[in-house]
């Protein structure tokens, strides 16, 4: 029976690294439903980004008090976590604080002493981005597609946060043996006061109970990550890898139209020549997006990626004018969508059955994406390299070039250009009347 | 301004056997708009002074295509490029200089994998060289103590990260130039990129151009600076709108750099 606890903990960890994992297989099987990309250059630039946008977080501080605020509780997450370490060892081994035993007294209090500085400091940044969501009310949160779930995902992520933190402070100021010590309780030692009149029995339940609830807790939040917003703190680092390196104001070049064209403007071309052995796999289904399955798979990490912070949104000239356009819609959308079309292929057994519905028209209109000015302010903002103009514009390739859907004065410009070679209706011939004018 | 502009077409250079030092792209705007052609010939003015040797192409330039690639119809923008590419190549052209942002970030960034690879550069980045090399100096100053915002093209700005070119030759006016609260990298829209120049713009509770023009006329400048033909009129509609157009004057950096030495 001595061994139950541990084996237990055992489950309980074996669980809750399953279920994560089983979510992960899923995750990365509805981004592989895009196209396929190339984005196997420049890996040092690749490399260098994400060491710097991610890791390095050089884009959040732009905005310096969100920032700098980021800045302490993904210190605090990732260095506080080298406690689960810890944890994850004395579960399993039946051990009580093996770091003790393993490090001088000197080092392993400091460590834990600045895990307990940096519990404080996570514990006030969340109390703040909690304001800043609920009472300061910013704007960026209130937009109309922050309603409903994504406002309650945002807060029930900082709670997590202020329990674990909570519960990693209670367990050490109820540790008898580890206030001892007297080394690494620097903010501990103040709580263990409040606890002042319970006897040790007492005071060693509240203590596994916290070192249970705290390792659970983990696993809970850790296997929340999937169905949340908060994929970002794994997703941020092979975004900002696979993030678009060319010039913001570069846009692709669709590969299929150039083979149309050269064709078309080839004089030597055979308007009746059968198409080449194997050419007719070539031919793209369809031009643009319409769909999630249109767009290539680094548009759809970008849609788990993102944290719906709205950074993009708040800076977006459309937006900030009224109109319906939110880039930070587009990015919530790709994924609602993408999720769909996962759980319809879930439940088809892998295979995806035509639900009748879309990304376009079903999730994203054509207003929105026709309020875009393609100015890259919402490339520009998004602190983890997502792209959201490259999926607007992708669909409005479909609305052109498949459904003939532009607005009414696009297509007279459209055919100016293709009548006289200008977007209005002037004689090419008239292109050097200034000079005399 | 009564000196005649002296502009000689690619033709003309073929005809003579020679090579010009640029082509200057003029754009569609630059070519049909009556405000854009003041900035046309203004920056001509300029390369005149300069002794640039340049060419233009005249009736045998085409649109880019850089709108109708936006606005998402790639077969068009495709079409146009490839026709350009053609005769660039033909002409064996090296080096062009546009005063158009968008015409600047398509040739630059998009003709290269459609066969089409040349030095691109913006005109204040060409007029800058200009200046650097002494081939242009500037000594009237008309403009000496002008309050001058700069209004951050989105095609030369964040697409193209060119940001100091524009400002280094205003400062060379010795004007005093002031910054929007967004500038550079988060410099707001002028609400006319992505093909919206073309359509009316979908319903909201402010046009952008008002609303980048307010920016504008916070830093309380006598003249707002651009360095793009649309930027310019949407930014001029904007004064309009705030009803300060004869206060408040929107100028392409060309025009006061021509206007400055009196060309």
């Amino acid at each position: 029976m001595e061994y139950l606890p541990n084996i237990l903990f055992a489950i309980i960890l074996i669980a809750g690294i399953g279920y994560f994992a089983k979510n992960v297989k899923k995750l990365i099987r509805n981004i592989k439903l895009g196209q396929d990309v190339n984005v196997s250059d420049n890996k040092n630039q690749r490399w260098k980004n994400m060491a710097m946008i991610a890791l390095g977080q050089s884009k959040m501080v732009k905005r310096p008090i969100a920032g700098f605020l980021h800045i302490v509780v993904y210190v605090g997450f990732v260095i506080i976590n080298l406690e689960v370490l810890e944890i994850i060892i004395d579960g399993l081994f039946g051990t009580h604080r093996i770091g003790l035993k393993i490090l001088s007294e000197s080092v392993y209090g400091f460590l834990i002493g600045s895990f307990e500085i940096l519990a404080v400091l996570v514990l006030v940044a969340v109390i703040v981005f909690w304001l800043r969501r609920n009472v300061i009310k910013l704007k960026r949160f209130l937009s109309s597609e922050m309603k409903g779930w994504p406002k309650s995902d945002g807060n029930i992520i900082l709670y997590f946060e202020v329990v674990l933190m909570c519960l990693f402070l209670t367990m050490n100021a109820t540790d008898t043996s580890f206030q001892a010590l007297d080394s690494g309780n620097i903010i501990s030692q103040f709580i263990a006061h409040w606890f002042n009149g319970f006897s040790e029995g007492t005071l060693h339940i509240i203590e596994r109970a916290a070192w249970w609830l705290h390792i659970v807790g983990i696993l809970i939040f850790l296997n929340y990550l999937y169905f949340s917003k908060h994929l970002h703190i794994l997703l941020a680092f092979p975004n900002t890898y696979y993030g678009k390196l060319t010039p913001k104001g570069q846009f692709t070049n669709l590969e299929s139209v150039t083979n149309e064209v050269k064709l078309m403007m080839d004089p030597n071309a055979d308007p009746f020549a059968a198409p080449p052995e194997g050419a007719e796999a070539a031919v793209p289904a369809k031009f643009g997006a319409s769909d999630v399955q249109d767009l290539n798979w680094v548009q759809l990490l970008n849609a788990y990626t993102c944290t719906e912070c709205g950074r993009c949104t708040s800076s977006c000239p459309a937006n900030l004018t009224g109109k319906k356009l939110s880039p930070r819609k587009i990015m919530m959308d790709t994924r609602d969508r993408l999720e769909e079309v996962g759980k319809n292929i879930d439940a088809n057994g892998g295979e995806f059955k035509d639900d009748g519905k879309q990304l376009l028209g079903d999730y994203i209109t054509n207003e929105e994406l026709w309020a875009c000015t393609t100015c890259n302010a919402c490339v520009e903002a998004c602190p983890v390299s997502i792209d959201p103009l490259s999926i607007i514009l992708e669909m409005r390739r479909y609305l052109v070039m498949e459904q003939s859907a532009a607005p009414m004065e696009l297509n007279n410009m459209m055919t100016n250009i293709e009548n006289n070679g200008a977007p209005w209706p002037y004689n090419q011939m008239d292109r050097l009347n200034w000079v005399n004018e | 301004m009564s000196n005649e502009l002296k502009v000689t077409t690619m033709q003309q250079f073929m005809a003579e056997g020679r090579e010009p030092e640029i082509l200057f792209w003029v754009g569609s705007a630059g070519s049909y708009d009556d405000r854009a052609k003041k900035i046309t010939k203004a920056f001509v003015r300029i390369l005149n002074k300069a002794n640039v040797d340049f060419a233009v192409l005249g009736s045998e330039e085409s649109c880019t295509g850089d709108v109708a690639k936006r606005a998402g119809n790639e077969f068009l923008f495709q079409m146009q490029a490839m026709m350009n590419i053609e005769i660039l190549n033909a002409y064996n052209i090296k080096r062009i200089v546009t005063c158009d942002p968008h015409s600047f970030n398509t040739i630059k960034n998009e003709y290269p994998s459609l066969g089409g690879q040349y030095d691109v550069l913006h005109h204040t980045q060409f007029i800058k060289e200009l200046l650097d090399a002494k081939r242009l100096s500037l000594t009237e100053k008309t403009f000496k103590g002008k309050r001058i915002t700069f209004h951050d093209p989105c095609y030369l700005g964040r697409a193209n990260t060119i940001y100091d070119a524009p400002r280094d030759i205003l400062k060379a006016t010795d004007a005093n130039i002031l910054e929007m609260k967004r500038h550079k990298s988060t410099a707001l829209c002028c609400g006319a990129g992505g093909a919206q120049m073309f359509k009316e713009p979908e319903k909201g509770d402010m046009d952008v151009n008002v609303l980048r023009t307010k920016d504008a006329l916070e830093t309380n400048p006598n003249i707002i600076a651009t360095g793009c033909p649309y930027c310019n009129t949407m930014m001029t509609d904007g004064i309009k709108a705030h009803e300060r157009e004869g206060e408040v004057q929107v100028m392409d950096v060309a025009e006061i750099i021509a206007d400055s030495e009196a060309l």
